[in-house]
């Protein structure tokens, strides 16, 4: 099944209150979806710095003496531990190497996502215990998406967990099953893309991904999407500044939305969304099928 | 009277509650308060018994609807009064998809807007809609009556067998073996009729256009025998 949350805050009051609240509609979900949850978290940018969030199997192994063996191989970082996660902040225009500094040093250490902003926790269990193990009710924000998942077309693993990086404070999370993907997989594949999971979900980020470095927008990849991808599929997109929502156009996946002057909200039931403050006079709507939308803190949502 | 608060009441507190309403007992009336979209909100009733409900409600809500009166002072999620057998049930505000999907019977009355699939194998269930409803609405719609003063989306009716689609609106296309139909007295007298169920006075049943099967699907011609 799978349960999907966002909230996109236009009131900065409620920026410290961002991780909590999305946690709790996260929450209230855990019936969508008991396997893995995932959170993606737009915080505050620091002036030409980058993040990396990373996972490992063996975080005491992996994150112990991090730092000292970053900085040996000529890369300066902070590492922030969390858990199974780190986060690994370094100077923006160093944040290309990170990935092939890991790949030599720490080889079992995964990339969960990357960017100025976002931060990508997910883990398998509850969505109680996932966001509990990474401090996310601490965690402020301007906006953020989760997930929960029903695990259908591949095993219940931390990597098969959504958010799925789709590209620099890029990512998604799918609420649906494609049928299509292991065809998909293979044309992404031969294009040079590596793929971490049998996941479903993971190939259409990878679909997007690969849309976009061949020149397309995230509006654009999207609406190639309704042609390119079969299956059921309601699609949250966190970007840099904002959210996206697309629905396959038979529309099976539900999708209710909820707006006030403080906020544009998201869940997969209307139950998520129910605690917000001022709930009761938002403006509720369902997105319609085979329709692209973005809210954006550039274009003044 | 009875009140049931859902912020500090189980749901299964007020729905065991309605079902274990003596028949011919005096008080049945019910309030909901604080429904904050739960689930499968007033299910299973089978008694003339009166529920209000403050507030939006989740998935199925008077699902099973058997004599009961339901109204929601709110929205409603997917699937409201969905296999309704007799009754009436009516939401105040908006109600997701597949509202009223495999009604028997009773009236489903929806003053904002339906979403997609409304009706989906109407069996029965008269539903009027004061909004607009979405695509693949009464999807094989067996009987009953859908009337919808709005618009309607993709492929209305799509592989209907005998229910009767009354439209006031656009639509935005037919489905499968869907055709237009002539609006004859007595299907204007049936549409005025439960107009007035519905309580809905400020339209006319000469505004509505009929639409209904073509019965070329449902229906077996030899002459397609190999295609079988």
């Amino acid at each position: 099944m799978c349960g999907i949350v966002g909230l996109f805050l236009k009131d900065r009051s409620l920026e410290p209150q961002l991780g909590a609240l999305l946690s709790d509609m996260l929450i209230t979900m855990t019936d969508r979806g008991p396997d893995s949850a995932g959170i993606a978290i737009y915080g505050a940018a620091h002036a030409g710095r980058a993040k990396v969030t990373v996972q490992s199997p063996d975080p005491d192994t992996d994150f112990s003496g991090l730092e000292a063996a970053l900085k040996a191989a000529e890369l300066e970082a902070s590492v922030a531990v969390k858990s199974t996660h780190a986060v690994i902040e370094v100077a923006a225009d160093e944040v290309g190497r990170v990935r092939s500094v890991l790949a030599s040093i720490r080889p079992d250490i995964r990339i969960m996502g990357s960017g100025d902003r976002v931060e990508i926790f997910k883990e398998t269990g509850l969505p109680k215990d996932v966001v509990a193990r990474f401090d996310v009710p601490s965690m402020s924000g301007t906006h953020g998406i989760g997930h929960t998942r029903m695990a259908t077309e591949s095993a219940v693993t931390t990597l098969g967990a959504h958010p799925f990086s789709t590209g620099a404070d890029q990512c998604l999370v799918h609420n649906g099953s494609l049928s299509n993907h292991n065809n998909l997989r293979r044309e992404l594949v031969r294009a040079g893309i590596e793929f971490e999971t049998q996941n479903d979900s993971e190939v259409a980020a990878a679909y997007i991904t690969a849309e976009m470095a061949g020149g397309k927008n995230l509006g654009q990849a999207l609406t190639s999407a309704l042609d390119d991808l079969d299956g059921f599929f309601t699609f949250v997109v966190g970007t840099k500044s904002g959210f996206g929502v697309v629905r396959d156009p038979i529309a099976c996946k539900p999708a209710v939305m909820a707006e006030t002057d403080q906020y544009v909200a998201f869940g997969s039931e209307y139950r998520a969304l129910a605690s917000l403050p001022g709930i009761e006079t938002a403006r509720v709507w369902e997105p319609e099928p085979a329709t692209v939308y973005f809210w954006d803190h550039e274009n003044a949502a | 009277m009875s009140v049931f608060d859902l912020s500090h009441t189980p749901l299964r507190d007020l729905n065991a509650a309605l079902h274990q309403v003596p028949e011919g007992a005096n008080d049945t009336s019910f309030t909901v308060d604080n429904p904050r979209g739960h689930h499968a909100v007033a299910v299973g009733i089978d008694r003339p018994v009166s529920v209000e409900v403050n507030g939006s409600v989740g998935y199925y809500c008077a699902g099973m609807n058997d004599g009961g009166t339901v109204t929601v002072h709110g929205s409603a999620g997917p699937g409201v009064a969905e296999n309704m057998m007799s009754g009436t049930v009516v939401i105040e505000g908006d109600a997701s998809q597949y509202a009223g999907a495999t009604g028997h019977g009773g009236l489903l009355v929806i003053k904002g807007n339906a979403a997609s699939r409304c009706g989906i194998s109407m069996k029965g269930i008269d539903i009027v809609v004061c909004g607009n409803i979405g695509h693949m609405s009464a999807f094989m719609g067996q009987s009953g009556h859908l009337v919808v003063l709005g618009d309607a989306g993709d492929a209305l009716g799509d592989s209907l067998y005998e229910a009767k689609l009354f439209v006031r609106g656009a639509v935005k296309s037919l489905g499968a073996d869907c055709i237009e139909k002539d609006m004859r007295p007595e299907h204007r007298e049936k549409l005025a009729e439960l107009l007035e169920r519905a309580g809905v006075t400020d339209v006319k049943p000469e505004e509505f256009r009929r639409y209904g099967s073509a019965r070329k699907l449902y229906n077996f011609n030899i002459d397609n025998a190999d295609a079988y």
